[in-house]
């Protein structure tokens, strides 16, 4: 898997949604020298509870330690790491171009082979949001950096269990 | 503030002090402040006692050492800003040791929260890492079931340290409430007994050992397993050694015993340790102060690991086999697995070292923390609540106030916090008001908490405090000496007060021990005397701890005996 070659981590955590939570979550990881590349925190399914994906470099006899520390935590119901093929993995960027007529049509074909969208444009810029895995977002963000690429935004991995139990 | 409307109707303030007048709070720890106040007015009704002290980490030591020789958890009250970050020091010393503490700290009103309103604090924010579960109030009507959480989390499980940080407004405001409220733990578990296979498994990796340890620490203490422990060990001929916080979790006295193991423990607690073929722990961290390299620990032989703290194991040392649960519970399972050993050889081994490398003192050079000790023990017959500070006199107090009981002994083992000792003996005192209770501290540490002579003297405690001066920071001193070319830097401590005298200003008895020929009686006259006594010991100015292992190193560089020049 991709996130192994790095020391890259994916944790999930589903959380009690009430204050202090993100803050004693990230604090297991910065005191032990973890850095978070990304975090994406949203409401889960149920009002009670908020999910967190986190990702993080650092080797795994850290992460060890890391994520005992953050499911003892009392607002915390559970953490897992993902790794395998046991979850799908999909975040979102939105990417701004100069709006280059002579370019139009090869950004057209672009945007329909990474099934991405164009969300709005006028006569200077072009904004696209593309779904997808980590490698196929940074392959998009590669290719369209040859077309006057101004800013990307990144929303962070989300991911989900291909379980039958929540993630 | 809000003014009751009708008698019936209780404010948050009240309702706290129903609440922890439900839980079976008996004395609460603290000074008051303008945000409290509303609290501080309810108490003039409650049946609870608050003990005024004379600054918040006294507060905090003396609820936490309540707390050690009860089983129940101490409850400190302060007030917002200074008030409560007083006490973040005495939160790290609990939250180390696993104590279970409930810390009510008052807060500015909800509107002005983050507005820097007068002696706002975030202490919620500040203590994070120091405590095991924290509440910011923001709602009267949710004080019981917040309180009741508190106390829950407190004390099961691993215990340590809750902090409700109460808004004044809160306090002050009207609960309209109920009181029959549930819990709402959802990520908090207790460990549940493990699977009888696992059990087995673990029972198992005792089989065609010849040379088994067990390593007793806090965690034996906290969950009662000193009955279990017992027949664990004179069912198998296991020998024993303690940490300095597993003291009283097995008998010191008991021949099986080889007493602290570690950086300043037995010669034959750390020789068994260097020759064993298995090492189980019960209730211990293999902290640094034990394990010394946890690179070079223990090589060779089996680690095993029973720890109610699921984070525990792996942390520092790997082991090859664990178990996470109540260790008295697990004990009374392990027991009816484990096969007979034969570990004759092996109790002749370690009845060698202690035979050859016994701990000693020298009375010839003038007055010792060592000999105090051991004659304070002989006084006591070995029964008295014992509390340190931290230092050297910790150490040698550790090694010569040999433990056989659970629950009387007290002193900051992970935290290391200097001026613990003497508001810890004082909340002990209240806490086993028919115990005699004995803190040994050094000239240092005491005068970081001395102002609660106050404490003791106003409640005419008949707690004991041995001030043993050296007249130096006297571990930092040791260290300088040995490893750092004897090149003293910031140890020397001049310009003390004459500390008799400071006791006979509080109203409190002052004893001085000049020499070794007077210092049997003068400890007999202290003990005899009803009500607090400070005992004033004017010991050797250099003298070092020893058995020590460097820092860092593992237990084949301890030295037994000061190096020669």
């Amino acid at each position: 898997m991709e996130n192994n070659k790095k020391n890259i981590h994916t944790i999930s955590l589903l959380v009690a949604n009430k204050p202090g939570v993100l803050v004693r979550v990230t604090s297991a990881f910065a005191r032990r020298g973890y850095n978070i590349d990304a975090l994406v925190v949203s409401p889960s399914f149920d009002p009670n509870y908020s999910t967190m994906t986190i990702t993080a470099q650092g080797d795994p006899a850290t992460l060890d330690q890391i994520m005992k520390q953050t499911v003892k935590l009392v607002d915390v119901i559970h953490c897992n790491e993902h790794t395998g093929e046991d979850a799908v993995h999909q975040e979102l960027a939105l990417i701004k171009i100069k709006n280059v007529p002579a370019n139009k049509p090869v950004i057209t074909d672009l945007v329909n082979k990474f099934a991405a969208k164009i969300i709005t444009e006028d006569e200077n810029i072009v904004i696209i949001a593309c779904a997808g895995t980590t490698l196929q977002l940074d392959e998009f963000e590669t290719v369209m950096k040859k077309y006057g690429m101004i800013e990307v935004v990144r929303s962070g991995k989300l991911v989900m269990t291909k379980s039958k139990s929540s993630t | 503030m809000t003014v009751k409307q009708k008698d019936t109707q209780l404010t948050g303030a009240q309702t706290l002090l129903k609440c922890l007048e439900s839980e079976g709070v008996e004395y609460i720890f603290g000074i008051p402040g303008g945000v409290v106040i509303p609290i501080f007015d309810a108490l003039v009704e409650s049946k609870m006692k608050f003990i005024l002290t004379r600054h918040e980490q006294g507060a905090t030591h003396m609820a936490d050492g309540y707390a050690r020789v009860t089983g129940k958890p101490g409850v400190v009250l302060v007030t917002s800003g200074p008030g409560a970050t007083n006490t973040l020091t005495g939160i790290m010393t609990a939250h180390m040791d696993s104590v279970p503490l409930v810390i009510l700290t008052g807060q500015a009103r909800r509107p002005s929260l983050g507005k820097d309103a007068f002696q706002e604090a975030d202490i919620f924010g500040m203590s994070m890492p120091v405590v095991k579960h924290s509440y910011l109030v923001r709602d009267t009507n949710d004080i019981p079931r917040i309180i009741k959480e508190a106390f829950y989390l407190a004390n099961t499980g691993r215990p340590g340290p809750v902090l409700v940080d109460l808004p004044a407004d809160v306090s002050a405001g009207l609960f309209t409430g109920s009181f029959d409220q549930k819990m709402d733990l959802g990520g908090y578990n207790i460990p549940p007994l493990p699977s009888k296979e696992n059990i087995k498994a673990f029972a198992a990796m005792f089989k065609g050992v010849k040379k088994p340890l067990l390593l007793v620490g806090h965690g034996a203490v906290i969950s009662k397993a000193e009955k279990e422990i017992k027949t664990l060990v004179e069912k198998f001929g296991i020998p024993v050694v303690n940490t300095l916080l597993g003291k009283g979790a097995f008998p010191e006295t008991h021949p099986l015993s080889l007493g602290m193991l570690g950086m300043h423990g037995t010669a034959y607690a750390n020789k068994a340790l260097i020759s064993c073929d298995l090492i189980c722990s019960i209730g211990s961290r293999w902290d640094d102060r034990i394990n010394g390299n946890n690179q070079e620990f223990c090589v060779g032989a089996k680690k095993l690991h029973i720890d109610i703290d699921p984070a525990e194991i792996g942390k520092i040392v790997k082991p090859d086999a664990s178990l996470v649960g109540d260790a008295k519970a697990i004990l009374e399972e392990l027991i009816k697995y484990l096969e007979p050993m034969d570990t004759k050889e092996w109790q002749s081994e370690v009845a060698f070292y202690k035979k050859e490398f016994p701990l000693k003192y020298d009375t010839t050079k003038g007055l010792t923390v060592p000999f105090l000790v051991d004659e304070v023990y002989k006084l006591t017959k070995g029964k008295a609540i014992v509390v340190t500070d931290v230092g050297q006199h910790q150490m040698w107090t550790a090694q010569f106030y040999k433990c056989d009981y659970p629950d009387r002994w007290l002193s900051s083992g992970g935290a290391g916090t200097m001026g613990y000792g003497f508001p810890a003996a004082i909340g002990a005192q209240f806490g086993r008001p028919h115990d005699l209770v004995f803190a040994f501290v050094g000239d240092g540490g005491f005068q970081m908490t001395l102002s609660e002579l106050a404490t003791a003297a106003i409640h005419k405690l008949p707690v004991k405090v041995v001030v043993n001066e050296n007249k130096y920071l006297g571990m930092v001193r040791q260290w300088q000496e040995l490893f750092f070319e004897n090149r003293k830097s910031g140890v020397d401590l001049k310009g003390s007060p004459n500390f008799v005298k400071v006791a006979q200003a509080y109203g409190v008895k002052g004893i001085l021990i000049k020499n070794v020929r007077e210092a049997r009686r003068k400890l007999q006259e202290a003990i005899n005397h009803k009500g607090p006594v400070l005992i004033h010991a004017d010991i050797i100015k250099e003298n070092n701890v020893f058995p020590m292992i460097p820092a860092g190193k593992s237990a084949h560089h301890m030295m037994i005996d000061p190096p020669k020049k």
